[in-house]
């Protein structure tokens, strides 16, 4: 976090002069280790097995907050008996079809809920990476639950856990992740200690959780931790994810993703959604609890948003014209696509894939099979140039008289030469004021997109084709202003809160939502920012003027809401859990919620609430429901749907790995996507031969002074000055192993490709004890290109495609590879020394290894 | 920091007193700035600067364009170009801070190294050429088009609607703002692109 996140990180500085003990668990030492108070290095990618021990010390000290747990989670909910274990299925979950490589999830339900309509075959739901849609409201599930509130069910969540984690012990934590029992006990014990009524703990994390091919399961092991201890919905606490661009968040909830669209909305599939109502049934859930069910006004005021006066309830507001998804379309399924000539044209916008996604070279072979590819960037990046300056034109692979793309680089306005909003990694928008013009043909890609409208609609204006009629009828009457003609911001900002389409009034909130036609929204979580017509996201109260909530400093979505599900951080009563962390609270004289933050709860309905049976949507929640989004209204330590490996997290192995799993036959996890392509392919990990061939482990992350794909800073003489070279950080004892000497040159051979780096010999790098075996861990930054000031091989190149089935997300933290001293080879000689390696190893290109581990050894491993 | 010949001027020409106050060590124990990093360490040279933030002719609030903290910016304009960047102390994220590439934007958005025209590279060409900007968005719009022509699907094989064109991909979004990712989909989705990709899946 100190180098990622490094402004961030001065509030765990200061939570660490207040008392608050700093753990830091990362395959390498950096600087946030250095400030804290323990570092645990740990083998990439086993953070489950971690996690698991940390649940099962909770659980077997029973150090869980069980007013909180039996409350606020669904503990005590019992689970359909047709479920079965990865305990009893040495790495499998029941409903395993091996067929897809995906599961049934029926008999994951609550009992008596096993044909609800969230369960049942989830192949499709991959494909889309719908756990995506998750991100604001809970899966699916009935409302009305069977419970044992003594938790001493066999079948109840409470138990189910127990047993799953019962062999995730100290000893098993150390020899999977490689950290000590005395480090593990310590971190722990510290985790717990500091979590209750008086206490909360905080759980961080970055792409270091989600870039792998179980990287949703991790962040799900960490939300039952939190939510045992009570640390949900409460200050100083929860599970905060730290991202990596100015508005990651904001380009996820107004999505350029292709399987949402704004506010969660999933985009529609051609089979599953063939009309209006049964896309919305598919969002609401009918007969379920929580807000979701107001599903119906938020589908169609964003249609009335898109559609106006074209959109009618009649025509079921131009549902017709979505685009239907049929499967997986995402960023690796289209660079494969590229390869094999499916696509005609790429737009690139602020994104550098030859060098910021994983493989490389698959990357700028894709492009290079393109009709016309559009770059927008600030700076000339290796995506702009790869068919002049790229490493495939040094090995012939990409001769530029014979690459066919036609290539237009469009100059960018950077982010002072424009105005608008980013959402930061709080959910807070935050407005930025426009300081001078952008130079030159520069401008921003509202410009672009704006006046590439007009022009598309100009020249269709005659047309009578059907498909045409999405683009003719839109609404795209924004005004502009300026030398440029550059459309308001402001008016766009104005749409997304959303107005009522008679009166033009903008609205106050979602609630205000209409499924009639009445109202426009085209972000229903967005819905508030432009209230009473005003830019609430450019409020600069100074922190001086306001309390530590702040408040009215930007705008923070929902409804300003800092902190989520925070009637959690009153007890069922409605009163504040103690003093210290007063938070939101019942005001029984006033009859409402009440307190620092925006209540997340109906404001007037009491803890005493309880639903009248039968009853769903809102009305459904009882008053000591915080979690208002669940189709239960509780925090889920189990998850009966909505994530696709399983209800419960399982320490599966990176799909490339020196290690054969210790804790099951199945050795990575048997629902990740794959794709069996010529240019992919995957280096053999146990129980397959020739996993020695790659014998080291090697992971990437950032420079506190370089940003990503490095477009943004390698570029900026400041930065590229503080650090010039591509670098690798090896121990000092695997640089005696290998025969590297500090600051040489070594290279690194994956089944993909060869990079090469400076070598940095240093202790920041620890060999690992890992199940009676010693594993090298080597680190990289993955920032270097060959444009720019400064220039270097690209980390990433050395990955293959494999992905999180969830959400669709590569693994490109864990990979293996041959560290080798001295410089690569050039030219064709490096395509040899990689064909080499692929057939020392047995990789043959187009084909990958099956999704289900089988050999006879690794069932006695599991029963162990 | 010893200033040299300078002082012993001072000496011969106003006097013990004043060279003494010219002392930045007497000024630290006596003056206002006991820790000697404001007025106690100035110099006749350093008095006579003023900083950019002071003559900016106007000043934008802004947020740092780097990682998803959120850092608060004060952009400083002279002359219509941008003069300095600072972190705003108002702000209860960054409290007036700015990392190393936070503190680095004004060579970011003033770096020479930044593309100003439109370039353009023909098929199977080895080099640039210039191109018009309104030119260049002609032909792109003149691509769409052609793409959605080839590649255009209205139904599946049972005839149920897809409306889309699979020959269209775009990736990029996390740098930009909210109201340009909201112009982006809405464009693609009613041109019937859905390859619509962006950092968040990487
Ligand atoms: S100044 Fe640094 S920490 Fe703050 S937003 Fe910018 S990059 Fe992130």
């Amino acid at each position: 976090m100190a180098e990622a996140h490094p402004v961030g990180f001065q509030w765990v500085m200061e939570a660490k002069r207040r008392g608050a003990k700093v753990f830091h668990v990362d395959p390498r030492f950096t600087r946030t280790s250095a400030v804290a108070d323990e570092y645990l290095p740990i083998r990439a990618g086993t953070d489950i097995a971690l996690l698991g021990g940390v649940v099962r010390y909770i659980l077997d000290n029973e150090l869980d907050f069980r007013e909180y747990v039996l409350s606020y989670t669904n503990a005590a909910t019992i689970v359909s008996e047709e479920f079965s274990d990865t305990e009893d299925g040495d790495g499998f979950f029941s409903g395993f079809d091996p067929e897809t490589g995906t599961y049934v999830q029926d008999s994951w339900q609550y009992e008596g809920h096993e044909d609800s309509s969230g369960s049942g075959h989830t192949a499709q739901e991959r494909d889309s990476a719908a756990g995506l849609t998750h991100e604001s409201h809970g899966a699916p599930v009935g409302g009305q639950t069977r419970r044992d509130e003594t938790l001493q069910h066999p079948r109840c969540v409470y138990q189910i856990l127990k047993r799953h984690f019962a062999r995730y012990t100290p000893e098993m934590v150390e020899r999977v992740c490689g950290i000590s029992q005395a480090q593990f006990l310590e971190l722990a014990r510290a985790w717990t200690a500091n979590s209750g009524r008086d206490r909360t703990g905080m759980l961080i994390y970055s792409v270091g959780w989600t870039q792998h091919s179980v990287g949703v399961q991790y962040i799900r092991t960490g939300a039952i931790i939190q939510l045992l201890l009570g640390n949900m919905g409460r200050p100083g606490g929860g599970v905060m994810a730290l991202r990596g661009h100015a508005s990651i968040q904001g380009s996820t909830d107004i999505p350029t993703l292709f399987n949402l669209l704004p506010g969660y909305l999933p985009m529609p599939h051609h089979a599953e959604h063939p009309s209006f109502d049964e896309w919305v049934d598919s969002i609401r859930h009918p007969g379920q609890k929580g807000f979701w069910g107001n599903a119906r006004s938020f589908a169609a005021s964003l249609l009335k948003a898109y559609w106006g006066d074209a959109a009618t309830p009649e025509n079921d507001f131009c549902y017709g014209y979505l685009p239907r998804l049929t499967g997986d379309h995402g960023t690796y399924q289209q660079v494969l696509n590229m390869i094999d000539g499916k696509i005609k044209g790429y737009f690139l916008l602020g994104q550098n894939p030859a060098v910021g996604s994983a493989h490389g070279r698959a990357q700028r072979l894709g492009m290079a099979n393109l009709d016309w590819l559009v770059v927008r960037d600030l700076f000339m990046i290796e995506s702009a140039t790869f068919w002049q300056n790229g490493p495939e034109v040094a090995t012939g692979e990409i001769v530029p008289e014979e690459c066919r793309t036609e290539v237009f680089f469009l100059p960018a306005a950077s982010h002072v030469e424009k105005e608008g909003t980013f959402t930061q990694t709080q959910r807070l928008l935050q407005w930025r004021e426009k300081a001078v013009e952008p130079p030159g043909d520069a401008r921003s890609e509202l410009w672009f997109f704006y006046h590439l409208g007009r022009k598309l609609r100009e020249k269709l204006a005659d047309s009578t084709l059907p498909r045409d009629r999405a683009l003719l009828d839109l609404t795209w009457d924004y005004p502009t202003h300026g030398p440029h003609a550059e459309p308001s911001a402001e008016a766009v900002l104005r749409e997304i809160n959303g107005y009522d389409v008679a009166t033009g009034r903008p609205l106050s909130g979602f609630a205000e939502a209409r499924a009639d036609g009445s109202t426009a929204i085209g972000c229903w979580i967005y819905s508030g920012v432009y209230a009473d017509g005003v830019n609430q996201a450019a409020r600069r109260k100074s922190r001086h003027e306001q309390d530590w909530v702040a408040a009215e400093w930007g705008w923070a979505w929902p409804a300003n809401r800092r902190i989520l599900y925070n009637r959690a951080s009153a007890d069922p009563d409605g009163n504040p859990w103690s003093e210290r962390k007063r938070y939101v609270w019942w005001d029984a004289e006033k009859a409402e919620w009440t307190g620092y933050d925006v209540p997340d709860f109906e404001k007037t309905k009491p803890p005493s609430y309880r639903p009248p049976v039968g009853a769903s949507g809102p009305e459904g929640i009882a008053g000591d429901d915080p979690f208002v989004m669940q189709g239960d209204g509780k925090g889920w330590l189990y998850a009966p749907s909505g994530v696709l490996d399983g209800p419960l997290p399982t320490h599966y192995e990176p799909v490339e790995s020196p290690v054969r799993n210790p804790l099951y036959g199945q050795q990575a996890n048997p629902t990740r996507k794959m794709y069996a392509h010529p240019v992919n392919s995957v280096n053999p990990s146990p129980p397959q031969e020739h996993a020695q061939v790659f014998p080291y482990v090697f992971t990437v992350s950032r420079l506190t002074e370089h940003h990503t794909a490095g477009a943004m800073s390698r570029t900026v003489s400041p930065l590229a000055e503080l650090q010039p070279e591509m670098f690798v950080e090896v121990s000092p004892a695997l640089a005696g192993e290998v025969g590297l000497t500090h600051l040489g040159w070594a290279h690194l051979v994956s089944g993909r490709a060869v990079i090469e780096a400076k070598v940095l010999v240093t202790d920041r790098l620890t060999p690992l004890r890992v199940d009676g075996r010693i594993i090298h861990q080597v680190w990289l930054p993955y920032h270097f290109g060959f444009e720019g000031l400064v220039t270097g091989d690209s980390a990433n190149d050395l990955f293959g495609i494999s992905l999180d089935p969830n959400v669709l997300i590569q693994e490109s933290k864990v990979g293996t590879c041959d560290v080798r001293p001295g410089r690569r080879p050039t030219g064709p000689a490096l395509l040899d020394l990689v064909a080499d390696y692929q057939r020392r190893a047995g990789i043959v290109p187009g084909q990958h290894a099956p999704a289900v581990t089988t050999d006879n050894e690794g069932k006695e491993h599991g029963a162990s | 920091m010893f200033r040299g010949s300078l002082a012993w001027e001072g000496v011969s020409g106003l006097g013990l007193r004043t060279f003494i106050e010219g002392w930045p060590v007497y000024r630290q124990l006596t003056g206002t700035d006991p820790l000697g990093r404001g007025a106690a360490a100035k110099s006749d040279g350093s008095r006579a600067l003023t900083a950019r933030t002071e003559d900016a002719d106007s000043v934008a609030r802004s947020v740092c364009p780097y990682c998803a903290v959120g850092c608060g910016q004060r952009v400083f304009v002279k002359d219509g170009q941008v003069s300095q960047i600072e972190g705003d102390p108002d702000s209860p994220i960054s409290r007036g801070r700015l990392c190393p590439k936070g503190s680095a934007s004004k060579s970011l958005v003033t770096s020479p190294l930044r593309q100003t025209t439109v370039r353009y590279r023909r098929p199977y060409s080895t080099q640039w050429e210039d191109l018009e900007l309104d030119t260049a968005l002609d032909m792109i719009a003149d691509r769409i088009l052609a793409a959605r022509e080839q590649t255009w699907e209205d139904v599946d094989t049972q005839g149920r609607p897809l409306n889309r064109t699979l020959g269209i991909s775009s990736l990029g979004g996390a740098t930009l703002d909210n109201e340009e990712n909201y112009l982006i989909k809405k464009l693609f989705t009613a041109m019937g692109a859905l390859q619509i990709e962006n950092q968040a899946r990487i």
